[in-house]
Formats: C-alpha cells, structure tokens, sequence
C-alpha cells in the first residue's frame, strides 16, 4: 500500500505495514532535554521507578534558554542535570554549544528515518534532515527515559509542494511565514507537513530548518523534508551513514495538498499577537521598533547572518534601536566571526551574544516594558513572549530585521538593500 | 463548578510565562498563572472551577509548567473547542482533564456547569452541550491518574504493538 514518508519511517521503526490513524508504542532514537523542561522530565524518570536510562548514548542534554546561569534557580536546575548526566552517562552538552535544535542537527543526532522527540515544541526542527521528530512534554519525556519509547498516533500528512525561486532579499522564513498565515495556528494539528518541491530542494539545510521549525506554529506535530542529496551530505560530515532512499509514493494519501509559488512571494511580517497573523511588510512599514532580535533556533544560522550583513552594508543600525543577535550555536559563532561579520555588526551598533537562547522567549534577557515593540526572527510573537504582555513582537526573516534595525522603523530590505 | 471564559488561541506562554519555568512546584506556578493576561486568575480561582475555552488551548511551547500550574491553581477539567496537541498529552499525563467540547463558546462566563463523563455531556447556562469522549488510550491514563501513575506499574513496554485510533 502506497505511504507517505512519514508511514514509512514508522513502519521501518516498526518493521512492519503502519498507517497514519495507528496508535502505537514505538522505541525512539533520539532523545533531548534542555534547562527548563530537563528537570521536571529526571524528576518524572525517577518517580517512575527509573534507575538507568534506557540507552545513555541515545539521550542528550544541553543547556541554552538561561545560560550563563541568570538566577539562583536556573543555576540549581543547571547543577542538578549536571549531576544527573554525570551518574547516567549521558552526552552533557552543558552551555558550550547553543541552542538546543541547532546543536541537535549539527552534531548529527537527528537522521533521516530516525524518531527524535525533544521536550521543546521546536524539535520538529529535525525534519530537515529528514527525521520523524517531534516536541513533548517532561512527562512523557520521563517515560521516554525509562522505556526508550512511546505512544504515538501516526499522523496524517499535509503536503506543501513550493516551485519557483525567490526574489532578491526573499527566502525561506517568508515562505513559512506566508505557510502559516494560510494554514492558520492549528490548521494541521496532530498531522505532519510535508515539504516538496523544486524551491525546497533548492533550499540549503539553514532554510529547510527555517521551514521545519514552524511546523508546530500551525499545530503540525512534525515537518520534513524527504532526504535529498544535500541531507545525506549533511549527515555525512556528522556521522558515518549509509544512503537510502526515503520519500513518499507517488500514491501516497495526503490530507490535503497545497501548492505555493515562491516566484511571487514577497517579505512577509507576523503582527502582533498571532503567528498566523501575517502580512506583507509593506503594510506595516514605518511601525517603529525599539528592539531587533536577529537569531533563534528559527534564524540564528550564519547565513541568517550573512543577509542582514548583505543589507546593511557599510551602514549602521539606527541609535534608536537596541539590535541583539544571536548566533544559535558556537559552529555559527565562528562562522559568522571567522567572516568577518561580528566586526562589522559591532561597529554598526549591535549587540553580539554568545549562543543562547537570548530574548525569544522572554526568560532570561532582552526583556521589553510595556509599550515597546521588537522585530525578531524567532518564531513566537504571543502577548508577554518576550517580556511585559503590554509589548509587541513582530516576527521576520533577518533581512527584514537588518533592514527594519537600520532604519528604526519596520522596513521593507528590497528598499534598503 | 464555576466557568472561567477564554478565548481562541491561548498559549502556553499566556497560562505561565517564560520568566518563572525555573519552578516546578505546582502550587508555586499557581501564584503566577495568567500573570499579565488576566491577573485575577491567580487571586480568584477556587478548587473546582473549570476553564471553557475556544479553539487551540495550550498551544505552543511544550512547557508542562502550563498544566501543573492550572492544577496548582485547584482547576482539574478545561473544557474547550480543541486543544493543541502537546497541551493534550502534557494535560492527560498530569492528571488535568481535557475535554473537547464543539459549542463551548456558548458556555457563559461565571456560570455554573455539571460535566457528566459517563454520559458524556455538560450542563451550563441551562442547556446540554455534548463532550467527545477521551480516546481508549487517552482514557486509561487519566483513568490512573496521569502517566506516572500508570507507567509505574509497568516493568517493560510492548514495542510496536497497539490499536487503530
Ligand atoms: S530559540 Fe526560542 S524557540 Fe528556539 S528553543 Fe530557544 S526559546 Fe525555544
């Protein structure tokens, strides 16, 4: 019977026929806690009559949404997975690498064909090196720990098919963001999107991460991309793997089928307080922002970096703005550094902060008072996400944020750049 | 049982912000759920009320902050539209109950409900609204009591076995 990839990966798991509508208890990959949900999911474990996690070289931890510790408590929960990860044996990313969905994907640990769950709605972001992967709670984290599996309900797939190519300072968080607006906040709940398409091929693993990390922004409970030369090279760099061929039948039953042409796309901006609120930027230009946050597991990539230097130029940021970027891991770090890019983003008035989280999610630094507006490039722009429920955050890709920082003022980049 | 009314939409950050996921006690988180969107939550809420909602409750984050603290607060149904899919699990595995209900809009603010699981309906604002019943293995968690509960009793899992939904 024809399947879509995400059938398939199941029923290899499985090694047997699965079919979207399955509920099943299937063995996980990959497993991954960070700081703030870490805690509450060994607490689970132990409660569970757990011992020995189920395999130490499949779990890890890292820390990166208050780090360096920001308060006394955040430093307890850092030094209690410290010990916890020392007596287990499990890989302690610690706060040395970034974010967790960045790191996850860079040091191979995420497969095409693999299950990873996450306990951080984000970690759908693996989809794009074609892995089933999904974000749950601590709870179900702590039985994950114990048993090294979980119930599943194996979802239905909606199929985003994307032709065309973008138009100058265009790219893949205008895409997903014009995707969300369309398919709405919990338009594909409990379903996988799939990606496809000659603008998806084309995309580079940065983008089709972009795109992946979304997918929980419209309920979705994974996205992927099927695994393509470009994955496999990916994988390659990280981690001896072997090539084979996973993608959906041509017969396969979607859902729903939606098709995008990327040639007409236009920068896209989420307004205040919805992610599914999404507007070309021309509409909210001239909107005055008094914070730009260019990172996040969403954008915080060096080529995120590279398109914010492309449109800024030998300029600088506007003195009325307080930019903050982020690079998302220390392998982005040193590649925006080693081009020269921190330099000329320091000499332009940012911010640089070492990998983190940062402001995305309002729990450790780059809070905003009430009244304040922020462009980010991150992918939630709920009332209080980033500090006082009275602010505002609109969301962009970072050619938008580059431009929008330099004139003070949400800014159209074709404009600028 | 008293109605607390909400919206569509309402998100993990909304039910607990960012700034307090360094707690874990549930009635700790309690002092702080709704902080900034509806600060009377916290004050108000007595044992036993419940939450009516519109489409998508609990979406976003993963954070289980967001049903620890409602339970903290004394709430132990949400009676809503439909749910965001992590708030779903995270809600069985703590012990909250979800409950989907296709004309909770029409359920008013302040009023009084009776929830009649076996029979699978709500009383409120004087008409009868019917509930989805919790899907089978949805139901033999909450039936223990959450995840923990249930799991504790397992020594192993049986892979790759399990039922169409
Ligand atoms: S960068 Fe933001 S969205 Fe991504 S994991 Fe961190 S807090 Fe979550």
């Amino acid at each position: 019977m024809a399947a879509t990839i995400t059938e398939m990966i199941f029923s290899r798991t499985c090694g047997k026929d699965v079919h979207a509508g399955d509920v099943m208890m299937v063995p996980v990959d990959g497993a991954m806690i960070h700081d703030i949900t870490g805690p509450l999911a060994i607490r689970v474990f132990q409660q569970m009559g757990g011992k020995q996690v189920f395999d130490p070289e499949r779990v890890i931890m890292l820390f990166d949404h208050q780090v360096p510790a920001d308060s006394i408590p955040a430093a307890e929960n850092q030094a209690y997975m410290r010990q916890f990860a020392r007596e287990q044996g499990i890989h302690n990313y610690d706060l040395h690498e970034g974010v967790c969905h960045q790191v996850v994907m860079e040091k191979g640990r995420a497969g095409p064909g693999e299950i990873v769950v996450g306990t951080d709605s984000h970690t759908c972001t693996y989809g794009a090196a074609g892995a089933f992967a999904t974000g749950i709670g601590s709870t179900d984290m702590g039985f994950v720990l114990r048993f090294g599996a979980l119930y599943f309900r194996v979802p239905e797939t909606i199929r985003i098919e994307v032709n065309g190519e973008f138009a100058p300072f265009v790219g893949a968080k205008d895409l997903i963001l014009a995707i969300t607006g369309d398919v709405g906040a919990d338009g594909a709940t409990y379903r996988a999107l799939e990606f496809g398409g000659e603008t998806i091929a084309a995309l580079s693993m940065a983008g089709r991460m972009t795109c992946c990390n979304m997918a929980i922004e419209m309920g979705a409970k994974a996205g992927i991309v099927p695994p393509d030369a470009l994955t496999w090279k990916y994988m390659e760099e990280r981690r001896a793997v072997s090539p084979f061929r996973l993608m959906s039948d041509a017969d396969a039953e979607f859902c729903e089928v939606r098709e995008y042409d990327a040639t007409d796309l236009v920068p896209k901006v989420a307004v205040p307080h919805n992610v599914d609120h999404v507007v070309d930027v021309t509409e909210v230009a001239g909107t005055h922002v008094d914070q730009v946050f260019i990172g996040s597991c969403t954008n915080g990539r060096y080529e995120d970096f590279l398109d914010a230097a492309e449109v800024l130029g030998d300029r600088s940021f506007s003195p009325d703005v307080r930019v903050i970027m982020i690079p998302a891991s220390r392998e982005e770090y040193l590649k925006v550094l080693r081009a020269g890019l921190i330099e000329r983003f320091v000499e332009a008035g940012a911010l640089l902060e070492a990998p983190c989280c940062g402001p995305c999610m309002g729990g450790s630094f780059g809070l905003l008072a009430p009244g304040e507006v922020s462009l980010s490039t991150s992918n939630r722009n709920f009332r209080g996400r980033q500090g006082s429920t009275g602010a505002e955050v609109y969301l962009s890709s970072p050619a938008t944020a580059a431009a929008s920082a330099i004139a003070g003022e949400i800014c159209d980049p074709r404009e600028v750049g | 049982m008293r109605v607390w009314k909400f919206g569509d939409d309402i998100d993990t950050d909304a039910i607990i912000p960012g700034r307090f996921l360094t707690i874990y006690d549930p009635d700790e988180l309690a002092r702080h759920v709704f902080e900034g969107t509806r600060d009377e939550f916290a004050a108000q809420a007595a044992p036993g009320d419940v939450i009516v909602a519109g489409r998508n409750f609990g979406c976003g984050s993963s954070r289980e902050h967001a049903p620890l603290a409602l339970k903290g607060a004394g709430i132990d149904m949400v009676i809503a539209r439909s749910f965001a899919r992590i708030f779903y699990r995270n809600a069985i595995n703590t012990g909250l109950l979800p409950l989907i209900c296709e004309e909770a809009d029409t359920i008013e603010e302040g009023s009084e409900v009776c929830v009649d699981l076996e029979e699978g309906v709500i009383e409120a604002t004087g008409r009868r609204c019917s509930i989805e019943p919790v899907p089978g293995f949805f139901r033999e968690i909450a039936d223990a009591g959450g995840l923990v509960a249930w799991a504790r009793t397992l020594e192993e899992v049986e892979l790759c076995t399990g039922s169409r939904s």
